[in-house]
């Protein structure tokens, strides 16, 4: 088991090396430069500019330093916000896209499995179609669709909750549930699909021919297997999710980290876009290691190692 | 269930002939529909914000444009994107795929620890750098080239290549996979015993066992391209006006949309069209799954 886990650990952390090492040289690519400006900067200026945000010099030698930092834990500073370190950014502005992700991605997992297990498990045609119509439309719309509909209801229409910002619990709901809805609809169409596998195995027609009930057999023999595919697709669902949305952050005026993953692109600040593609990356790892912990536990046919 | 071809079985089962349908008759209005409409609706006037009427089926607007004419405006980028962009991806994909399963050993995981590291950068931002990467070079090229006339269509170009870029490695990882066990059974060792080329074999033995498979990925990547398409219109990356696209009217219908002022025809008609659209695709994706994809076929 330890032996697996560290041959895991150490093949994500090379896709992590990877990708900073792919983020680097694509921004390096790119063209435009972080100080272009409309009228063009002297340069001397220029000159001094690059010298303080290390980018100078050969594109190898800014490349070791950058990896150099990164290991003391130094993501550098933002050529945008200047005199800003990508480290205080992030600080700032991702507490609050993980909360909010947080909250979504408990939406998304427990409505999307409920969801999914009645639609496959209940036994009613009309339910599963309903269900899954309802799961369609929610792939099909993009939040800044659904976002808006929400506000409208449930601000306008009905006054029940504020049309955006942040602080109290109340502010919350609108954006979790809309950047939910899409991943809550994928994760019960998973559900739905492997609940239908499972309950046509062998150890389901045992449960059931031993006296089990319908839910016993459903809900605890049933979804624990079920499970696995949604299992699976987490670690790249809390990936997105803990990140924030750029859309559902506008929306509702969120100051969270989604909008500085674009803007970092569109304003050529290298640092801060490695910083957040940094931090998407590791999410993912960790959580993928997670996931690959967890399978051995639901599903103790599963032989990890070898 | 032997009777009739691939196709007739795949029309008479149940959820393809009436997405097909659908799909054939958005297609349908999009391409003849602007034509058709008469001249004073295409254009810029100061009726602005007009709900819908019999003059204008969907209402105006902010610049007095009619809804209904960008909304099938919107239907043929959209539709050319999506369907461009989920072919550029599918290729990628086919091939990639096919090379990683058939050579195997050291290629094969060569190749999808790409696919992995692919995976891992987030998908907004690989689409991002790669437009701003890319789009100042097109531009340069197509002034070069004389086509300068052709400028405003480079966007739509751009998003083509770029959504295919990104869409492609689910559909590699499936038809790996695909091959992977394809490639050990019976009538692919029979065709090498008898001296048949390697690129022979993948083109006439595995490309047709393959092409279900893929073909039912290609109906379900149309919806994300387009959705993925809506997405970069709304960051402002996208089509730009005159031209127009679904994602482009339903982020300017958002905008519009308060409680004031509520201008819902802005909103709930590209959203209808987009919604029927991206439904009718993932239905038929679903029903030629059943259909197509040889796992599901033995279930039956």
């Amino acid at each position: 088991m330890l032996r697996f886990m560290v041959y895991r650990a150490l093949s994500l952390m090379g896709v992590l090396f990877s990708v900073v090492t792919i983020t680097f040289f694509l921004v390096h690519l790119m063209p435009g430069g972080p100080f272009d400006r409309e009228r063009k900067l002297p340069e001397q200026v220029e000159r001094q500019l690059r010298a303080k945000y290390r980018l100078d010099g050969p594109v190898l030698g800014q490349y070791a330093g950058y990896l150099g930092d990164l290991l003391r834990g130094d993501l550098r500073l933002s050529t945008k916000y200047r005199n800003r370190s990508v480290n205080e950014i992030l600080a700032q502005a991702l507490p609050v896209s993980a909360v909010l992700g947080g909250v979504a991605l408990a939406l998304a997992v427990a409505g999307g499995v409920a969801a999914g297990s009645v639609a496959a498990a209940a036994g009613r045609p009309w339910m599963d179609r309903t269900v899954m119509l309802l799961a369609l439309g929610a792939i099909c719309l993009p939040p800044f669709v659904i976002g808006p509909l929400l506000i409208l209801l449930f601000s306008f229409t009905i006054p029940l909750l504020p049309v955006g910002g942040w602080g109290d619990a109340r502010s919350l709901v609108l954006p979790a549930v809309t950047l939910a809805a899409p991943y809550a609809a994928y994760v019960a169409r998973l559900t739905r699909a492997s609940m239908l596998e499972v309950l046509s195995q062998d150890f389901i027609r045992t449960a059931y021919a031993k006296g089990l009930s319908r839910f016993a057999v459903v809900y605890r023999h049933a979804l624990r297997v079920a499970l696995l595919p949604v299992v699976s697709y987490l670690g790249p669902l809390a990936a997105n999710l803990l990140t924030g949305s750029i859309v559902v952050e506008s929306i509702f005026s969120i100051p969270g980290a989604g909008g500085f993953f674009v803007n970092s692109v569109l304003n050529r600040d290298g640092f801060l876009l490695a910083g957040v593609v940094i931090v998407y990356c590791s999410l993912l790892v960790i959580f993928n290691l997670a996931v690959d912990l967890l399978y051995g536990y639901l599903d103790p046919r599963i032989v990890l190692y070898e | 269930m032997s009777e009739g071809t691939v196709l007739g079985r795949a029309w008479r089962a149940r959820g393809v002939a009436w997405p097909c349908t659908v799909l054939l008759l958005v297609a349908l209005s999009a391409c003849v529909g602007p034509a058709l409409l008469p001249n004073n609706l295409q254009q810029v006037s100061r009726e602005s914000f007009l709900a819908p009427s019999a003059a204008h089926w969907f209402g105006t607007d902010l610049n007095g444009r009619d809804l209904f004419y960008r909304v099938l405006l919107g239907a043929q980028v959209s539709l050319l994107v999506g369907a461009a962009g989920a072919t550029v991806s599918f290729l990628i994909g086919v091939v990639y795929g096919m090379v990683a399963g058939y050579v195997g050993g050291p290629v094969d995981a060569a190749l999808m620890r790409i696919v992995d590291v692919l995976y891992a950068i987030p998908r907004l931002i690989f689409l991002l750098v790669l437009i701003s990467g890319l789009d100042p070079i097109l531009r340069k090229t197509m002034e070069a080239g004389g086509l300068g006339d052709w400028i405003g269509y480079s966007k739509i170009l751009i998003l083509v290549l770029c959504l295919g870029l990104t869409e492609w490695l689910t559909m590699a990882r499936i038809i790996r996979g695909q091959v992977l066990s394809l490639r050990k059974q019976q009538f692919v060792t029979a065709a090498r015993a008898i001296g048949q080329r390697h690129l022979r074999i993948i083109f006439t033995h595995l490309l047709p066992n393959l092409l279900g498979l893929a073909t039912v990925y290609l109906t379900l990547t149309i919806p994300a391209v387009i959705l993925d398409e809506s997405f970069l219109s709304f960051l402002g990356v996208g089509v730009q006006a005159p031209l127009a696209s679904w994602g482009l009217l339903l982020s300017d219908g958002a905008q519009a949309l308060n409680p004031i002022k509520g201008c819902w025809w802005l909103l709930l008609f590209p959203a209808a069209a987009m919604a029927v659209t991206l439904l009718a695709l993932n239905f038929l994706g679903d029903g030629l799954r059943d259909v197509l994809d040889p796992r599901r076929r033995d279930q039956r």
